[in-house]
Parts: C-alpha cells; structure tokens; sequence
C-alpha cells in the first residue's frame, strides 16, 4: 500500500512546524514517528497534501521534573518513556502504559504527543494521561495554551489541538507514592485494547477507561462510589456507567461493558482499592 | 527529493518520491529484498530493519525519515560472505524457522532486542518478540534461539 502523493517539509525548530503550519493551513499534517498516521495514508484514509516532519526537534523530545509535575515533551518516544527512571520512580502508571503501546518496533518511533495528537479511544495513553489527572501544552502561533486531558478529547480522532498548533509538552502530577493498576485486554499481544482501565490511587482514586466510547473516558461512576466508600467489586459494578461502546468484529456492546467491569475490577483491586 | 542513507556501513544517494516506504527503497531501489513485505500494516514485523541501531518496521517508515541516518538490514548483519552472525547461527542451530519468511524480522528483532537487555530471561525475549509473527514454528524454537544468541555473542 502506497500512499497518495504529497510534498515533505522537514522542519527542525517548532517555530519552523508552527510557520509551515499557518503557510498551508489545514491541508497540512505534522508526522512525528508516523505509527498512527502513516498506516492511515497507506489506505488513503488520509491524504494530506503537505506532510510536516517534526521528527528531529531534539527541543521537544525530554523528561523533566518541574515542581510537583513531571513534563514530558511532545516528541518523546514511547521506549524513552517506558524505560525513564524519572517517570518510573515518580509517575509509573506512565511509564508503564507506554510499555504496552504496540510493540518494540513501533515503541522505538512512536511519541506521546503523536499519540495524545491522534486521539484514537482504544489507543493506550490517553486514558493514563487522563486518569491521571494530567494536561497538554498546546503551541501556536499566539503562545501556549494548556488544556486539561479530560477536556482534550472531543471525539473519534477530534481533540481540541487547533489545525495551526503543535502538541508540545505533557505534564502529569508527580505520584511517587501512588498505587496504580492498567488493564488491557487483547487478543493479540501488540493489539489496540478491546477494552481498558487506567487506575491511579493517590488519596484520590482516579480511573480512565479505553475503548468504551468515542473517547477516553473518566469512569466517574466508580470514582464517586469509591469516596462514598464502596469495595472495589461495587464500585467496579458502576464501570460502564455513561459511557457508549461500540459493537465491532472483538466485541459486542454488552461484552465490552462486562469487560469494562472485570478489567475496573482488576485494577482497583490490584491497586489495593 | 534527495536522500542520503548509509545502508550495510555503504553510504547511498537516491533521488526518491516523499511518499516512497523505506521498505520499498530497500527493495526495489537497492535490490535488497531479504527484508519482506509480510502485512504492510506494522503487525507482522518482517519488514524490521535497524534504524540507528533500533529496531523499526520499514513499512511504516518514509524512506526520506532515514535521511541522514544509517540502516542496517539483514544482508548487513554478518560479519562476512562465509560467516553468520552469531543470531543467524543460533537459529539455524535451533532450527529457529521453516518456511523462513519472518526470519529476517525476527532475526533483527531480536538483535535489537539484545542490544537493549543481553541476557534476557525466556519473558523478556518473548515479551521483546510481540511485535513479529511466526505461522509456522509456534514460537518456541525461535526463542529458544534468541537465548542461545544471548551466550553467544548476538548482542554484537
């Protein structure tokens, strides 16, 4: 599969993404490791016309402690997040998601901007990041703006990054001494998540789910149940509370809202609910 | 638009489409067709090259995204015409395939693999693995293999 022709601008600074960007508007898109957006030109499901490569903006690749958060650039690498001693030793619910996003090959070119950027619900990240209670630094031609994850996802593969920005930092809160749990189930090793749930507890139970609806989706359900003191069998019971899964050839709708159960389940008692 | 990639320690200059695959330069521009086209959807991981010594799949790789950077390929991992790399040898010795079509992957895989943790534990080695597929051998004497590389120097 080849994809539809296209002109390549190779940017090397953000301020050289952000002035190819306003040049050609909307019929442009950035390509970073090209693991979510190569696959979709392949089948011509996209065809931009101009394909920004930010792949080499060393400025926007780091892990680095500030305050009480961790901010991670845009351009890191799954393998460089999954195996950072920082985000292990202080956010590893983190670390430990990236691990699962594809596989060793596509970890070695894939980022946490591109990833969060793609906003695909049954992707890994987002529903960590969201869990987490974490937000995006959004750069354009106006400055940064910063966006909450939960208020970042407005719909399948829509998120609220402006045609003319670049997503150029994550930052979670540190939890260095949070219990965390992530489930996924697949049925192949390196697939997207049937369904999935992200747990963090840290005073707070924070609890994101993957694949239950157009987008990554906060079980606040189980989060309510859980402060009002519930176990983590009746608070997992409200799992699929608000939220719209798909039918599709892995599951039906009912199967993904019982798996929404079992997998909040799992997590809230691995992370000792 | 022009590239220059050191392909196997050889430097190469190609005027290429920005749409051209790295897997497809390899291939049909170079003539080194050990990498194969298993899926063409990042699954199978046949396509896995080494980019800067990591390992990728080509089919999801602009060629012009190797520009600058070096790329070795199966064809590029023996020391010589008359000598296998120690993984090429490990898996002939473990009978590591049969029909031999996810090989080439699998044997940069887990080179790539090795370089990151070189004396993995039978987990690790089918852990580091998931990204390739195998029809025919179910997997056990491939990872059999990879652990015996570990010993015999396939980090290199």
């Amino acid at each position: 599969m080849i994809p539809a022709p296209f002109e390549y601008v190779r940017a090397t600074s953000i301020d050289e993404a952000l002035g190819a960007l306003a040049e050609h508007g909307d019929e442009a898109k950035l390509i970073a490791g090209g693991h979510s957006l190569l696959p979709l030109m392949k089948l011509r499901l996209a065809t931009p016309s101009v394909l920004i490569d930010i792949g080499r903006i060393a400025e926007l690749s780091y892990i680095r402690e500030e305050g009480d958060e961790i901010r991670v650039g845009g351009l890191t690498r799954h393998h460089d997040v999954e195996h950072s001693p920082v985000l292990r030793a202080g956010c590893g619910l983190l670390s430990h998601v990236a691990g699962f996003v594809g596989d060793p090959q596509v970890r070695h070119r894939g980022t946490i901007g591109g990833s969060l950027a793609h906003g695909d619900p049954a992707s890994d990240l987002p529903a960590a990041v969201v869990a987490l209670g974490g937000s995006l630094v959004l750069r354009g031609p106006g400055g940064d703006r910063v966006v909450a994850a939960g208020d970042f996802f407005e719909g399948f593969l829509e998120t609220a990054l402006a045609p003319d920005e670049i997503l150029a930092e994550v930052r979670v809160p540190k939890t260095p001494g949070a219990a965390w749990s992530y489930q996924k189930f697949v049925k192949r090793a390196q697939d997207w998540a049937i369904v999935g749930a992200a747990v963090v507890r840290n005073g707070h139970t924070g609890v994101a789910l993957v694949n239950m609806g157009s987008t990554p989706i906060r079980a606040t359900a189980v989060e309510a149940a859980l402060a009002s003191g519930a176990s983590a069998a009746e608070a997992a019971a409200h799992a699929d509370e608000g939220t719209s899964p798909s039918s599709d050839l892995n599951a039906s709708e009912d199967y993904r809202r019982h798996l929404a159960h079992v997998l909040v389940r799992r997590g809230l008692e691995e992370a000792g609910a | 638009m022009n590239v220059s990639v050191n392909v196997n320690g050889q430097q190469r200059e190609d005027d290429v489409e920005p749409r051209l695959l790295l897997v497809h330069y390899l291939r049909d521009v170079l003539g080194l067709t050990g990498t194969n086209v298993g899926c063409d959807t990042s699954s199978c991981g046949a396509c896995s090259v080494h980019l800067d010594g990591e390992a990728v799949k080509s089919c999801t790789v602009l060629a012009v995204m190797a520009d600058g950077r070096s790329v070795t390929t199966i064809e590029g991992l023996a020391p010589s015409a008359d000598e296998m790399h120690p993984m090429q040898r490990a898996f002939q010795e473990n009978h590591g395939l049969q029909c031999g079509f996810c090989t080439p992957g699998m044997v940069m895989a887990a080179t790539s693999l090795l370089r990151e943790i070189p004396d993995p534990t039978e987990q690790q080695v089918r852990e580091g693995l998931e990204g390739n597929l195998c029809r025919c051998t179910g997997y056990h004497n491939i990872v059999q293999a990879v652990l015996a590389a570990a010993k015999s120097g396939g980090a290199q």
